[in-house]
């Protein structure tokens, strides 16, 4: 915070240091540092481990969820979401703040038939391709890098539609 | 077994669901980040290629965060497939076997079946169908629908949200239309 001459105060981003309270203060602009965005480098790392160890990024999962063959991909989905329910829960019920005490806000999302239309579409392109965007980015590290055309055809794809956006219903 | 065959071995539902899950209160914690992937594909486009339509202009600099994660997942799959590779073949149900040779597939080693994601593939009817057009359904639908597995299906209804449910919803009604109805016929292509 800089005071200046007329003793008003003008916000100035301060230099960025983890645990600093004066962080946490909302300037909307701020971006985050090289340093602090590693930490998001680490827990998709972490995530793409996942992926890959339980097998929700093989073609062969997605093809047995969709024929009702196995309980696999059910039970990932099924479990991630109680935790990731109850997590959320208790965050709120105790008031719990970010690594830089601010309040924890959830955008709610807002209801359009965009959810209908791109979910089904979306549905029919995971069932050809095995994957849903981030399981994309695991099969690509993990060596197929065919998929590599994946997913510039999903960029391709998002690109269209942002194009298209305001002739598609909603 | 000790522990390093023990992860190396495939990771139950009950171990992998619960650790994905515990990604929403991580990265609510981290930054009240919102948890979710296909919105990475929007900020690809944002950075590239905005070519002054209104959907990709904002500040995309502002979810750098998201960039991070995907290059993560990528990073994460590799040291995953080179370090903690489950040495034995993967276990396929049976039926799903025998549905998947009555439409041509008959090699399942591997995480992905050779005979669509092979790099030789790339150029083939076989990739045009499977990495152009599944991937484009995939990109085009995902941000259509505003999210994701992760982020409609996992961090929406981790929040409760209505909308996430009808996506989700017509997530499974098009995978289930894709396994049964569009796959045979897009075999029959190739």
């Amino acid at each position: 915070m800089k005071v200046n001459t007329d003793n008003s105060a003008t916000l100035v981003a301060p230099p960025l240091k983890e645990g600093d309270e004066f962080v946490a203060q909302p300037l909307k602009e701020k971006q985050e540092s090289i340093f602090s965005l590693a930490k998001y480098l680490v827990v998709g790392t972490l995530f793409g481990i996942i992926f890959i160890k339980a097998e929700i990024i093989s073609w062969f999962r997605i093809q047995e969820m969709f024929r009702l063959d196995s309980f696999h991909m059910y039970g990932v989905i099924g479990s991630a979401i109680a935790v990731g329910a109850i997590s959320i829960f208790i965050i709120k019920r105790f008031n719990i703040k970010t690594l830089t005490g601010e309040q924890v806000k959830i955008a709610p999302k807002v209801f359009n038939q965009g959810q209908i239309y791109g979910g089904l579409t979306f549905g029919l392109g995971w069932a050809l391709t095995g994957a849903c965007p981030g399981p994309l980015f695991a099969q690509i590290g993990s060596g197929f890098l065919a998929v590599i055309v994946t997913l510039f055809s999903a960029i391709a794809g998002t690109w269209v539609y942002g194009a298209l956006r305001t002739k598609l219903p909603h | 077994m000790n522990i390093i065959e023990l992860i190396r071995q495939p990771w139950p539902w009950y171990v992998a669901g619960p650790l994905i899950g515990l990604t929403v209160p991580t990265l609510l914690l981290l930054g009240n980040k919102s948890f979710g992937v296909s919105s990475s594909l929007r900020h690809i486009c944002a950075a590239c290629m905005p070519a002054n339509i209104s959907f990709f202009n904002y500040n995309w600099k502002k979810e750098g965060w998201n960039l991070m994660f995907v290059l993560g997942i990528l990073v994460g799959g590799f040291l995953a497939t080179q370090f903690m590779a489950n040495p034995n073949e993967i276990v396929i149900a049976q039926d799903t076997q025998n549905d998947l040779a009555a439409l041509g597939i008959t090699n399942f080693a591997g995480l992905m079946p050779v005979e669509l994601f092979s790099v030789e593939n790339i150029f083939s009817m076989k990739g045009l169908i499977f990495l152009v057009f599944g991937g484009f359904l995939v990109g085009f639908g995902t941000r259509y629908a505003g999210g994701c597995t992760s982020g409609h299906a996992i961090m929406g209804l981790s929040n409760l949200q209505i909308p996430s449910l009808i996506a989700t919803i017509c997530f499974m009604i098009g995978g289930f239309a894709g396994t049964h109805l569009l796959l045979p016929w897009l075999m029959s292509f190739v």
